[in-house]
């Protein structure tokens, strides 16, 4: 497989890395960067662990070729909170236990925070629409749909 | 959740750190992203491990050939069944599984070779390159089939294909039904529903073969099972052994057996002599499976017209897949939580556990009681309306006086119950709705319970069910070790209040080291709700020597008796005095002449909660069980089957809710798993071949089609549990499915023998009763004489 060299800005920093022209998003930030926050729960597009933002937009990462991001902004779970402190969503995740086993929540909460900067004061059932592609199997969803809603009232 | 707001006596309840709402100690690093589960950890190069799986059902292994796999440049290691010493089983007396198939392949997807080489390429090479010779047997994919005359036995010793048969009788069945006003007998059948946690599964192993030392870190939930069995497969003593469980995505029972995976990591970093890193992909994980098995029940119920049960006698079938497993504790599960809800007159008790040649089945949450509380609570539905009695009122009917010796033995110290049933009432405005709803929609409601823990444990080894270690150094900060395996129900939280409880310190003085057997007291693991009651118990003893160690060093420091010295937390205090040690003079006095102190707490269920002396009788003993009562409203859309969950309302008496936020997050996720095994789970199998082995193919519930669930707890006491807490993880699973079928009767006065209820078969119903209704409506319209022929044209 031949390589190709891939520029692209992850969490704001520019990276510059060698990868082979078949290989994933999901692999590049877990393997090469070492950005394991973002999960892979299934084998391709099912479960949405590994959503991420291109651009702002909630992307599957496990089924995003690398070289399809060449020159485009990343973000993963870990740009989000700030100086090690964690962001709004972060927090009522935390707080209101939108997280058991905590799997999909980087997932969840990457989906979530591209819907609190699309809307900030997001109705119940946006909610569920922008994170209708992320599976969790602990909570019921009850407690994540509360999350998301206390952190949209905590920026109001 | 309702208590925290509005019972006062909750909150007189709470102390300083348990009965509150308490986000998990391990939060933070789960939502920013640095909590690292197996798949994530960087331990350094490793080699990567592949699997070969079978594609045939049930066959002979007439040969293996590895030789051209072997030669391949990368390669380094390459291990059949022959590599193993000595098959393995979680259940001791039942160990017929090797963790690469030898002699014999009895599933499709059964794991036969494995490799480990330097890349995935190279990997791949060498699985493509391995040649099977396998002799095909007849295979079997339903347990009426595994049983039927002539079928070829997958197991030695196991004729008709029976794994278990369990005959219990308690009391005089047939009198009882004689009895009875009215009896009633119905089928069902429900489909094989799987765990899907979201992890992956995952380990990586690493063996020095200069010193015989082996490390492996995997997603587990009982590190205790894999180790032991680890040493037993590989033929190693198990001192040589390192066990470690990292964050965790969820187990559901999934990850509570020892899996072949784990077992084929290590023997790959054996012969390989180094590190090897294995992940699998989700479809694997539908292949190793250890779900809740394809079951047949017969269930046949007396009642007077009271409501008052005289009799049950029930036959379950459960097609439990290629191998043993947990197979023999699921079938008796099944029999014992059957009826131990209530009081009844009389039981007979008939259980078939059948090996199939399909991937194994074992523990999932509500370990075999789930099917068959939905056939009892349904039954016992279709019977009250026969009655013309309440749902509610013929559950109230059999309710059980604590303290309370069920029929087969079962020990009962609280029963909150009735207290469950209340609630859910009133919450549900059951009596002003029920019966008044618009077209389409219907309220159902269910019972259910749960054990906080198998009072005897799989190796009754004589140990305590449950250790903790306290460590206090210099520092000031106490660490809690414990084997106990926090899977995401937040163990590791409950642990630290319960400590920090007893000692009245602030939770940031306490850490926890879990899971790590070089420095983790053993744990028997995650499994049938046991961590609260066992381990919270333990910690709770471990906190109380800690505290007393710490009085006596205050009291020889300030020279009084221990018994002058008020333990105020932060510091201690001289009663009927003003003066004080702070914490951190307390810790140096604790240490002089003694350095750091390590102290222990225990906790072994008391006798009398093990079970009778019949055979199976240990199967649903507990030293407290948890109970629930829900209702579940729903709407049906006629034209199309489909059904929307409009609300739930639980109530679950889980004796103290030492964390009620996480209380209330356990029952919210169970009732949802029941409300997925009901709507729409089920795998799928073409003459063995998974079909469904994916999320798309194999549905589990969105956040768009999951509803609002209301929780109540019901904080009965326990005498025995920690605080008088009991379990919470699952007991309301098992309402969920009966409340639902309940539900969907009073909406459409339709009631399905099967599980899942697919829009598909509930159309299907609805268009058959159209039908039926036609045809009775035109009998009705035409004249009663003999219809004349229809004349040929």
């Amino acid at each position: 497989m031949s390589k190709r060299l891939l520029t692209l800005t992850v969490n704001e920093r520019e990276e510059q890395h060698a990868v082979a022209d078949n290989a994933l998003l999901v692999d590049v930030l877990r393997d090469t960067l070492g950005l394991t926050g973002t999960k892979q729960g299934c084998d391709g597009g099912e479960c949405g662990a590994c959503t991420v933002l291109v651009d702002g937009q909630p992307q599957l990462a496990c089924i995003t070729l690398a070289a399809s991001v060449e020159g485009r902004r990343v973000e993963t779970i870990e740009h989000l909170s700030s100086s090690g402190r964690m962001s709004r969503l972060q927090r009522a995740f935390h707080e209101k236990l939108g997280t058991q086993c905590g799997f999909c929540t980087p997932g969840m909460v990457m989906a979530a925070e591209a819907l609190l900067r699309r809307h900030p004061d997001p109705t119940e059932a946006q909610i569920r629409d922008a994170l209708a592609g992320n599976l969790c199997r602990c909570t019921g969803y009850a407690k994540i749909v509360e999350s998301v809603q206390a952190a949209a009232e905590a920026v109001q | 959740m309702t208590a925290d707001r509005r019972d006062t006596s909750r909150l007189e309840r709470a102390g300083v750190a348990v009965g509150r709402r308490t986000p998990l100690v391990d939060g933070v690093e789960k939502v920013t992203g640095r909590a690292r589960y197996t798949a994530d950890l960087a331990l350094g190069p490793s080699l990567v491990g592949r699997i070969l799986r079978s594609p045939v059902a049930h066959g002979i292994i007439r040969g293996i050939d590895t030789s051209a796999a072997r030669a391949l440049p990368g390669v380094r290691a390459v291990v059949t069944g022959a590599d193993f010493a000595a098959p393995y089983g979680v259940i001791p007396i039942a160990q017929n599984e090797w963790p690469l198939a030898r002699d014999k392949v009895r599933y499709r997807g059964e794991p036969l070779v494995a490799v480990a080489a330097v890349d995935d390429a190279a990997a791949e090479a060498a699985l493509a390159a391995i040649v099977l010779d396998i002799e095909a047997l007849p295979a079997y994919f339903t347990a009426a089939d595994a049983r039927a005359e002539g079928a070829v036995p997958l197991h030695e010793r196991k004729p008709g294909n029976i794994e278990r048969q369990v005959e219990q009788d308690f009391g005089d069945v047939d009198a009882g039904f004689a009895a009875a006003d009215l009896v009633l007998e119905r089928r069902t059948t429900y489909a094989e529903v799987a765990h899907g946690q979201i992890e992956r599964n995952a380990s990586i192993a690493s063996y020095d073969p200069d010193t015989d030392r082996l490390t492996i870190h995997s997603v587990t939930q009982v590190p205790y099972y894999l180790h032991l069995t680890l040493a037993q497969v590989l033929g190693m003593d198990s001192s040589r052994i390192r066990v470690v469980k990292p964050f965790v995505g969820g187990g559901f029972g999934h990850r509570v057996e020892p899996l072949n995976f784990e077992m084929v990591t290590a023997a790959l970093a054996r012969a390989a002599g180094g590190q090897v890193r294995m992940q699998l992909t989700r479809e694997d994980g539908f292949l190793t499976h250890r779900g809740r098995p394809a079951t047949d029940i017969r269930l046949k119920l007396g009642l007077k017209q009271t409501g008052e049960i005289t009799a049950v006698d029930c036959e379950i079938v459960q097609r439990g897949g290629a191998y043993g497993g947990y197979g023999l504790v699921t079938i008796l599960y099944a029999g014992a939580l059957l009826h131990a809800l209530y009081r009844v007159g009389a039981v007979r008790y008939r259980g078939y556990r059948v090996y199939a040649n399909l991937p194994p089945c074992g523990a999932m949450r509500g370990h075999g009681a789930v099917d068959a509380r939905h056939a009892f609570e349904s039954l016992l539905d279709e019977m009250a309306g026969q009655l013309g009695l309440d749902p509610f009122a013929v559950r109230r009917a059999n309710l059980i006086e604590p303290p309370y010796r069920t029929l087969n033995d079962l020990q009962v110290n609280s029963y909150g119950l009735p207290a469950c049933l209340d609630w859910a009432e009133k919450a549900s405005g059951w009596h002003a709705r029920r019966g008044k709803l618009p077209k389409g929609r219907g309220l159902g409601m269910a019972c259910s319970h749960y054990v906080s823990g198998s009072a005897k444990p799989v190796h009754w080894s004589g140990e305590p069910h449950a250790t903790i270690n306290l460590r206090l150094d210099f520092d000031g900060a106490i660490t809690i070790l414990t084997g106990a395996s926090d899977i995401g129900q937040g163990s590791n939280t409950l642990i630290t209040q319960v400590v920090a409880e007893v000692l009245m310190l602030p939770m940031g003085r306490l850490r926890v080291v879990a899971t790590d057997s070089a420095l983790t007291p053993k744990d028997n693991g995650s499994y049938s709700s046991r961590v609260s009651f066992m381990v919270g118990n333990a910690a709770l003893r471990a906190a109380e020597a800690l505290k007393q160690v710490l009085v006596e060093a205050a009291a020889r420091k300030l020279e009084v008796t221990p018994a002058e010295i008020d333990w105020l937390g932060e510091a201690c205090g001289v009663a009927g005095t003003d003066r004080t040690l702070a914490f951190a003079d307390v810790v140096e006095a604790a240490l002089v002449d003694s350095g750091a102190i390590t102290v222990k707490g225990v906790w072994s269920t008391p006798p009398e909660t093990q079970g009778g002396k019949f055979r199976g009788a240990a199967v649903g003993s507990t030293a407290g069980f948890s109970y629930a009562a829900q209702v579940v409203e729903v709407s049906v859309d006629e034209d199309t089957g489909a059904v929307k969950v409009e609300k739930v309302w639980v109530a679950h008496d889980c004796g103290f809710a030492i964390n009620p936020l996480a209380v209330e997050g356990q029952v919210q996720g169970a009732v949802w798993m029941g409300m997925g095994q009901a709507m729409c789970e089920e795998t799928q199998y073409h003459e063995g071949l998974s079909l469904r082995p994916n999320f798309l193919d194999y549905r589990i519930p969105t956040i768009v089609e999951s509803p609002p669930i209301e929780v109540h707890l019901v904080e009965s006491l326990d005498p025995l549990g920690p605080f008088g807490a009991k379990e919470a993880s699952e007991g309301a699973l098992h309402g969920f499915p009966p409340a639902l079928a309940n539900a969907i009767c009073d909406a459409l006065g339709i009631r399905l023998a099967e599980l899942p209820l697919t829009p598909d078969r509930l159309f299907e119903a609805i268009q058959a009763r159209r039908r039926e209704d036609k045809l009775k409506a035109r009998r009705a319209a035409a004249p009663a004489t003999t219809p004349t022929p229809i004349e040929a044209k």
